[in-house]
């Protein structure tokens, strides 16, 4: 008989029965549950407040790109993995900014109807693949970035290679922070909410198993349609918004960093867990702005964490600390 | 001004079926998913650039050496990442695409971008045909492509090796209780198809510059054939090189030059309505579930 | 006075490349009739309900359901109508609990029609559905994940999302199979009650001593064809039937 060592898990004593029922017996037990719920709200909002412009640009941007990260990691949970979330981004991107333009309508105006109208499009042009296997969603939504570049460079229509200039800002600059911000919030809780009902627990069975879903008389591809809007239109809202907040709109919206980064923040913070993917954008955005001063080694930095954490830790790093938070781990001997 | 458009129509339906080629070999026969292949394209290119000036080698010798490292780098690849990934499709596309890109971005980053990156071409000169003058090169790459079309057929159909590439995209668990090391195989294969990417870019890079965004180009090429071929399948391959090849050739002569790689996008789509397998695929369980 | 049959299956037949899965096969069921499908492996059982539930296009004939043609229908839409099924190879939502199981039934279109509305609760209706089909009620197995229950309980789940469903055409793949003989024993009163509360059903199985305890009527298929066609007693003293499953003696 030889003795190993394995690690053993055990959940701490606050959950009673299933996941979301808790039995709490003290005070210190509630502030243990609702300190990492609340403590991340409290720390963004006093952290937007104090810092410098330099700072809010970058709180902008990777708000921004949590959207983003966030409704890729919504299509995914549906089964819908796209390589090209610049896709949704530009759509959102070029509808605000062409309204604005040729319209002159506010912002206030554009910015939702661009996300409405670029979730749309972007459904329409991807209808034909939605039945197929999800191999060729993401080769499609890989692809068509790439090739809507192509032909705004060719047809020279919205503004053709030079873009759209000189559209209208929002009013204030604390607006211009906080409409991302509060947006990546309202995505965060949004996804979650969305994911825990029992739509989206259809959603989430025609990831898993469509065939069960099928036959049990749902149509999955309206389904699939209906995901693949709401994931769509936030990241098209996202876009409308960047337009605003730059003023300016043009090819560089379909630039493979709008559709590296989301994937990379999942990858780094927890594909599955909104969360993951809003704490993955958080820290990647501002780690690249740190590196600043070697410029076009931005994207080389995602997609290489990308590829590390996917190969490495495949769960991510929000799971592993809510793993390390929410449980015992200790060695314990083993008789074998 | 018709035979012109005959003659370099054909050529390109070669370029683009020589680029296909390794693609093809690695996703559509053997089932591991490598998209950096427009990547390792543009590598090569690149080495075969640095080793040729910078190290003042022989050109074929350049050439030769591209070929193997860019073998190497698929083989690398598959071990140390795609290894990992076996089965997940979906992540073996993101890691080799998000891989592909650090590369070519690398090579934006370190400044290769400019005219004097060129590759020579492997003889000068150019014939006459029936009063169209087609130069040497052009002829030397649909050579190439015509031997490696006949040697690919042979080898993936009455070789043993390519017979266990067709295996484990088939069924992994027979291919191994056959005694086939599956591992080994689809490292090979990596490594082939990443070699056929390096060729092609010896054989094609010539005719103009290497750009970064070439790489990209590479891919979206690859991709368009393979689908609308049908993945797996060598005539389909084939044909779809030559329909593909053809309406960029006329999309470029009426319409310009920037609207050729649309041409691949709308090829997919639409064979993606209409019969998403592909022209030969032999795929179709798409959509069918049971 | 013979009513309408509820399903008319005539001349359906399908080929997969150089196979002839299933070759003119014709059949009528009645309302709330207990109907088997045996036949040895390969005979084509579980394409013929796939062809029926329209996973499978036919290559030609006809399948009739109350009166409307529902060939090459789509699956889901088959489904909607009334005709459900549950797979030979049982394959639940792994990561779900038990009860979660039921919601995306639930959630049909069907239910939500049959209903008059929306349901308040699923999860609760879940729960009552599943004490049906023998889930013990209150019992930690209702909560666990799919993923750790036994394979009885996986079937039993299989025929829960039939009565989520609210069919009225029930094809059951193969239920018996792996459950041990008291696990059968405790299921066929729950079929049983189906049949009264008027479900019609239709079983494939290769456990036919069970199945004859209960099956009002059998069809025999051999390499696609429709061999036989009658009650169970009827059937096995059938010449074809013996020869299928147990071949013929050879000269000498």
């Amino acid at each position: 008989m030889s003795t190993e060592m394995r690690k053993e898990r055990i959940d701490r004593a606050i959950k009673a029965r299933s996941e979301d029922i808790f039995a709490l017996n003290s005070y210190r037990e509630m502030l243990y549950l609702l300190a990492p719920r609340v403590l991340p709200i409290l720390a963004a909002l006093v952290l937007a407040f104090s810092v410098n412009v330099y700072w809010q640009r970058v709180l902008i941007s990777a708000s921004v790109f949590g959207i983003l990260a966030i409704s890729w990691d919504l299509l995914v949970s549906c089964g819908m993995v796209s390589l090209g979330q610049a896709l949704f981004f530009g759509a959102g991107a070029y509808f605000s900014g062409y309204m604005n333009h040729a319209f002159g309508w506010s912002p206030f105006v554009t910015v939702p109807l661009a996300a409405i109208l670029g979730g749309a499009f972007c459904v329409i042009i991807l209808i034909p693949v939605l039945r197929l296997r999800g191999v060729y969603f993401s080769m499609v939504t890989l692809i068509l970035p790439l090739m809507l570049e192509r032909i705004i460079e060719a047809t020279r229509i919205l503004g053709g290679t030079e873009g759209i200039t000189g559209l209208t800002p929002f009013p204030s600059q604390w607006i211009e922070l906080f409409v991302p911000f509060a947006g990546v919030w309202v995505a965060l809780f949004a996804a979650r909410r969305l994911m825990s009902t029992d739509y989206g627990l259809v959603l989430r069975g025609i990831n898993d198993n469509d065939r069960s879903v099928i036959s049990a008389g749902i149509n999955i591809y309206i389904f699939k349609a209906q995901a693949l809007f709401i994931g769509a239109s936030m990241s098209a809202f996202a876009g409308a918004m960047m337009t605003q907040i730059y003023m300016f709109v043009g090819m560089p919206v379909f630039a493979l960093d709008y559709s590296i980064l989301p994937i990379a923040a999942a990858a780094v913070g927890g594909i599955g867990s909104f969360a993951g993917a809003m704490l993955g954008a958080f820290i990647l955005v501002p780690l690249s702005e740190v590196l600043r001063g070697i410029g076009g080694l931005r994207i080389i930095i995602y997609s290489l964490s990308l590829v590390v954490f996917i190969v490495a830790l495949p769960e991510g790093i929000f799971p592993y600390l809510q793993r390390k938070y929410t449980q015992f781990e200790r060695w314990v001997k083993v008789e074998t | 001004m018709f035979l012109g458009t005959l003659i370099y129509g054909f050529i390109n339906g070669v370029i683009l079926a020589l680029v296909a080629m390794g693609f093809n070999l690695t996703f559509g026969i053997s089932g591991v998913a490598n998209f950096s292949y427009g990547a390792i394209y543009i590598f090569a290119g690149f080495l075969t650039w640095t080793i040729f000036h910078t190290l003042a080698l022989p050109y074929i010798l350049a050439c030769v050496l591209s070929i193997i490292c860019a073998a190497l780098l698929g083989a690398l690849m598959y071990r140390f990442v795609l290894l990992r990934l076996r089965g997940m499709v979906v992540s073996e596309v993101i890691a080799t695409f998000a891989i592909g890109l650090a590369i070519l971005e690398a090579f934006r980053y370190m400044g290769f971008i400019g005219f004097k990156y060129t590759l020579p071409v492997f003889w000068d000169g150019s014939v006459d045909l029936w009063g169209v003058y087609v130069d040497y090169q052009r002829l030397a790459i649909v050579g190439i492509g015509l031997l490696l079309t006949v040697f690919l057929y042979f080898f993936i159909h009455h070789t043993r090796i390519g017979l266990a590439f067709r295996g484990i995209a088939q069924d992994e668990q027979t291919a191994l209780s056959l005694g086939i090391h599956s591992d080994w195989i689809a490292t090979l294969s990596v490594a082939f198809g990443a070699g056929l990417s390096a060729i092609a870019a010896v054989a094609i890079l010539p005719l103009g510059t290497i750009s970064v965004g070439g790489g990209y180009d590479v891919l979206v090429n690859a991709l368009a054939v393979c689908i609308v071929g049908g993945l797996g399948s060598a005539i389909g391959v084939v044909l779809a090189s030559f329909l593909i090849g053809y309406a960029q050739m006329i999309t470029s002569t009426y319409l310009g030059a920037s609207w050729v790689m649309i041409v691949s996008l709308v090829a997919i789509l639409i064979i993606l309505v209409i019969k998403p397998s592909g022209l030969f695929g032999k795929q179709k369980e798409l959509e069918e579930r049971i | 006075m013979t009513q309408a049959p509820l399903l008319s299956v005539a001349g359906l037949s399908k080929r997969f490349g150089g196979v002839t899965a299933v070759d003119s096969v014709e059949f009528e069921l009645r309302e709330n009739e207990l109907l088997g499908v045996i036949g040895p492996n390969g005979s084509g059982k579980t394409t013929l309900v796939n062809l029926i539930t329209g996973f499978v296009k036919p290559d030609s004939g006809s399948i009739v359901y109350r009166g409307m043609d529902i060939t090459g229908m789509n699956p889901y839409k088959i489904a909607q109508k009334g005709i459900v099924r549950a797979f030979q190879m049982v394959r639940p939502f792994y990561q779900l609990p038990a009860f979660k199981n039921l919601i995306v039934p639930l959630f049909s279109p069907r239910v939500k029609k049959l209903a008059g509305g929306k349901y308040g609760d699923r999860g609760a209706v879940a729960k009552d559905i599943l004490e049906e089909v023998g889930f013990e009620r209150d019992s930690a197995v209702i909560n666990k994940v799919a993923r750790v229950l036994p394979h009885g309980y996986l079937k039993r789940l299989e025929l829960g999302k039939c009565v989520a469903m609210r069919a009225d055409l029930i094809i059951l793949d193969e239920l018996f199979s792996g459950l041990s003989l008291a696990e059968v024993a405790s299921i066929l009163p729950i079929i049983e009650k189906l049949r009264v509360d008027g479900k019609t059903i239709i079983m494939i199985e290769h456990r036919l001593r069970e199945l004859f305890r209960i099956a009002d009527r059998v069809i025999v298929l051999n390499f696609g064809q429709k061999i036989a066609d009658g009650p169970p007693v009827e059937v096995m003293e059938s010449e074809a039937v013996k020869k299928a499953y147990l071949g013929t003696e050879t000269e000498g």
